[in-house]
């Protein structure tokens, strides 16, 4: 599909009709979006295909903005009378005089990312056979490798947005990806090892033994934590690695800058913009442009062009993620962080591929530092509270680390600290940049985001275990 | 919303045509009202209109699942396709099949509460209103209140199959929470108040509020406890969260593929005596009750766990079928919507309650910690292996009392220790909404490793 523009998923004029009876009772900006996704999903369990699905959904959200108030409603269908009734609906409960929308401009097509294999248009066999060599693949790596779970998802998801200040725009995005989760047993001890591989790409980045070296992946980490010691616990040097590592500085700083946070005063981040936060060599962006990320669309779901934004600039922060909404409250403009998880959802400030940017040091060089610490390699995933900037994350593989050494794996560790603090303290990243692809939620909506970086050292963090 | 039923009966007879061997369709209409409140000002309203079918088709013991929103005959068609393909690509599983009618479902009185709908959207607003004014007004160290939620629903589900399973009802359901702000000497702390129930008139505003003020002014100034082992309350909700997790690992599909710590246990101890617990699909209090499960079977009252011994496994009909000897279906076919296939999970677990009052629950651990809310425990916690380690919040406890308030720390154990250390659970339970929905009480375990400085 590369080059092709995006369909709209309606006509211009019906567009224009139903943003402008939302705002017969009044507003000052009303939009409509319309989406149509459809997707199937596969999965393996004990060596058998099974979980099979499809699923479609169609339909359209309305919102109408008057001052600080949003009025919202969805309908399932894209049917002329479908859209009449949501905007009916949002418009129900404002009671003004009418407002007229600006003539829709039809935004300058924006560059989709290249989709080489369609995924939909490969057979349901193929897909199954992937993951039945995901099985075989993992089983392979060692006679204790006692399970594997592999799933597929592919989804294709088109949308149009027109807007009260005349945006029409669409994009047509396509998500493949795949996950793999070996356990590996010995007597009473139970390890997982879980890797996934996606982006906004086609069915060509699951295969060429793509998908197998993510299952061989998976299996190596559940041999490897069979050896694990309890965790330590107490405050040490923390070297956290490449790629999913990165979640840590989304929870742990992206989610702080999204703007609804600042505004709400649930941020540790208020009054930082050009303050210093880290230490000068220290740089971080949002970029929902990265070819072929998890996290990238060529529009945000308000219309706007995605971009990269620089978050951090010599250890100070450079800027807040907006939506249209929270933009105009500051005077500012979106910086193409509005994102919806579907039709059924308002957009909000939301991340796209946020990730510290590469330094110049191999990732052994930060190990090879530290005397006694801790490596946590990837995370089971992790929470932070925005106001005081308190976190907890899960290690899902940890390791000691002893006199500039690796050594034994660990169980059951948890990194807990404060942002700014912990900010504060990254003293050296490495060059081995990496994007890996995560699901993030926030205010009850669930959007494919990209986590990425090189491998990271924190000069001091609490790592909770077990091993007191 | 009864023309639901008929549409069920269409799906399957359009799947059956379609290839199918044997077919079960899901129906649902839920209509909702959402509202954001922020600083006593609407931030936005939501009006959810959504309507769907989720159909399940068998092949010769192959299994597929598909869902659509378009429910015209053309739309329903095209949704029986895809079940029946989706069925074509998976490998046959001899368990698999359609459920069979499993008799008649009893009405759970209650489930939906005729008053809501005479609840305008006006008295819903001011009552999210004065939930938000009550967590202000409580404490004066409350100094904001991240957005305040009020959110109703009203639904219909119907269900039929060639088998003939076939049944519909209606429930309704209405919850609020929100997420305190407090400020003293520079330290910001945060806390939750929620209610729920049936109807908005069973929610208590003031009380909402109030929890929230009061949990986020509890943590003020709060200090990271020294690291140690030591005996451990955990609050109703925290409790609650735990249970859930302990539900999920006794249910039969991660048991029977070798996902559950608890796998080859049955009969056997695998906590202490204090410790019962039940799911319970037809509690009238619970949130999840329904009269008959996703694949129809009537619902009812299932004994997980009694004075610490491992009683029964969580069933749906296909685990039921794989287990053999006799197993039924203990009517834990759980639904999230049309948009998933039904899978095993609890309905509403429920810990039956001790004796001892929270009170008597501190002055039993003596010296310890008490935990008032957990941070990270869907990734903190190894479902196969039950080893844990999460973020914590909440008290000291000294001499038998509360004393000062402690974050930033981390609880440590592995379920099955910490269920063998269980030295009493709290007379008073609540309905959590978290792990689920769960009646929980406090508890006390004698022993957990706390991570700090």
């Amino acid at each position: 599909m590369p080059g092709r523009p995006p369909e709209p998923l309606l006509d211009p004029e019906l567009a224009r009709r139903i943003v402008g009876r939302a705002l017969r009772n009044g507003g000052d900006f009303a939009e409509l979006f319309c989406e149509e996704r459809s997707g199937l999903s596969l999965s393996i369990d004990e060596s058998r295909v099974e979980g099979a699905q499809r699923g479609a959904d169609v339909g359209a959200g309305v919102r109408v903005v008057i001052g600080e108030t949003t009025y919202f409603a969805h309908v399932d269908g894209l049917a002329e009378a479908d859209l009449e009734r949501a905007a009916d609906a949002a418009a129900a409960a404002l009671s003004g005089e009418r407002a007229e929308p600006a003539p829709l401009e039809p935004t300058a097509a924006p560059e989709l990312q290249e989709i080489e294999t369609d995924p939909a248009a490969v057979s349901a066999e193929r897909k199954a056979e992937l993951l039945r060599a995901c099985d075989e693949t993992a089983r392979g790596a060692g006679g204790e490798v006692a399970q594997v779970q592999a799933g597929y998802s592919e989804a294709r998801r088109r949308i149009t947005v027109a807007s009260s200040e005349g945006t029409f725009a669409s994009d047509d995005r396509t998500r493949v990806r795949l996950g793999v989760q070996a356990v590996a047993r010995r007597d009473g001890t139970v390890e997982t090892g879980f890797e996934t591989l996606g982006g906004h790409r086609g069915f060509e980045i699951v295969e060429d033994g793509a998908a197998e070296a993510t299952a061989a992946k998976a299996a190596r980490t559940a041999l490897t934590l069979l050896d694990a010691q309890p965790a330590p616990a107490g405050a040490m040097p923390v070297v956290v690695g490449g790629g999913f590592g990165g979640v840590l500085f989304h929870e742990m700083t992206g989610h702080g800058l999204e703007a609804d946070h600042i505004q709400k005063g649930a941020s540790v981040y208020i009054g930082k913009l050009g303050e210093p936060v880290a230490q000068p060599f220290l740089v971080a962006y949002d970029d929902g442009r990265l070819p072929g990320e998890w996290g990238t669309d060529a529009i945000d779901d308000e219309g706007t062009p995605t971009r990269r934004t620089p978050v951090i600039e010599e250890g100070r922060i450079t800027a807040y993620l907006y939506d249209l909404l929270r933009a105009r409250k500051d005077g500012a403009a979106s910086t193409g962080n509005g994102r919806r998880q579907s039709f059924r959802h308002l957009p909000i400030p939301r991340m796209t591929n946020t990730y510290i940017a590469p330094g110049e040091a191999e990732p052994e060089e930060l190990i090879a530092e530290v005397d006694r610490g801790f490596y946590a390699v990837s995370f089971a995933g992790g929470q932070v509270d925005p106001t005081t900037g308190d976190f907890v994350f899960g290690v899902s593989e940890g390791y000691l680390i002893e006199g500039g050494e690796v050594t034994s794996p660990c169980r059951g560790a948890t990194l807990i600290g404060n942002c700014l603090d912990v900010l504060g303290r990254i003293d050296a990243v490495a060059s081995d940049f990496e994007v890996r692809t995560g699901f993030c939620g926030k205010g009850g909506q669930s959007v494919p985001v990209g986590v990425g970086q090189g491998h990271v050292r924190i000069s001091e963090l609490t790592v909770g275990g077990t091993s007191v | 919303m009864a023309e639901l039923e008929p549409i069920a009966e269409r799906a399957v007879e359009a799947a059956l045509a379609a290839g199918a061997g044997d077919a079960e369709a899901f129906c649902q209409d839920a209509t909702g009202l959402e509202l954001r409140i922020f600083e006593a000002e609407v931030e936005s309203l939501t009006e959810a209109g959504e309507r769907g079918l989720g159909l399940r088709a068998w092949l010769d013991h192959r299994a597929g699942y598909a869902y659509g929103t378009d429910l015209s005959e053309q739309g329903i068609r095209e949704i029986a396709g895809g079940a029946v393909e989706a069925a074509r690509a998976v490998d046959p599983d001899e368990h698999a099949a359609a459920p069979e009618a499993a008799g008649a479902a009893v009405p759970i009185p209650g489930l939906a509460d005729p008053e809501a709908a005479a609840w305008t959207t006006e008295r819903k607003l001011e009552l999210a209103l004065a939930v938000e004014r009550a967590a202000r007004e409580a404490d004066r160290r409350v100094i904001a209140i991240e957005t305040t939620v009020f959110v109703d629903d009203r639904g219909t589900v119907a269900l039929a199959s060639s088998r003939g399973v076939s049944g519909s009802f209606e429930i309704t359901s209405c919850y609020a929470y929100l997420q305190a702000i407090a400020e003293a000497d520079g330290d910001k702390q945060t806390g939750l108040g929620f209610g729920l129930g049936r109807s908005p008139a069973a929610l208590d505003p003031d009380a909402i509020g109030r929890e929230a003020a009061e949990r986020s002014t509890a943590l003020l100034g709060a200090t990271k406890p020294a690291s140690r082992t030591c005996p451990v309350v955990l609050d109703q909700t925290v409790a609650a969260s735990f249970a859930g997790f302990i539900g999920g690992v006794l249910c039969a599909d991660a048991v029977q593929r070798g996902r559950s710590p608890f796998a080859g246990r049955l009969g056997e101890e695998i906590g202490s005596s204090p410790l019962t617990l039940a799911d319970d699909g037809a509690d009238p209090a619970g949130l999840n009750s329904s009269p008959f499960d996703g694949e129809g079977t009537p619902t009812g009252r299932t004994t997980l766990i009694e004075a610490g011994r491992l009683g029964a496994y969580l069933h749906d009909s296909y685990t039921a079928r794989r287990e053999g000897g006799g197993a039924r279906s203990t009517a834990n076919a759980a639904r999230a919507g049309y948009r998933s296939a039904p899978s095993v999970s609890t309905s509403n677990l429920v810990i039956a309650p001790g004796e001892l009052s929270f009170e008597g629950l501190l002055r039993e651990a003596g010296d310890g910690m008490y935990v008032t809310d957990v941070a990270g425990l869907h990734s903190g916690v190894n479902p196969v292996s039950g080893t844990f380690s999460v973020g914590a919040s909440g008290r000291a406890i000294s001499g038998g009392e509360l004393a000062e308030p402690a974050d930033e720390f981390t609880i440590a154990s592995d379920l099955a220790s910490m269920l063998a250390a269980i030295r009493a659970v709290g007379a008073e339970a609540r309905w959590v909404p978290f792990g689920g929905s769960v009646s929980a009480p406090a508890i006390l375990i004698g022993e957990m490793a706390i991570g700090g400085a």
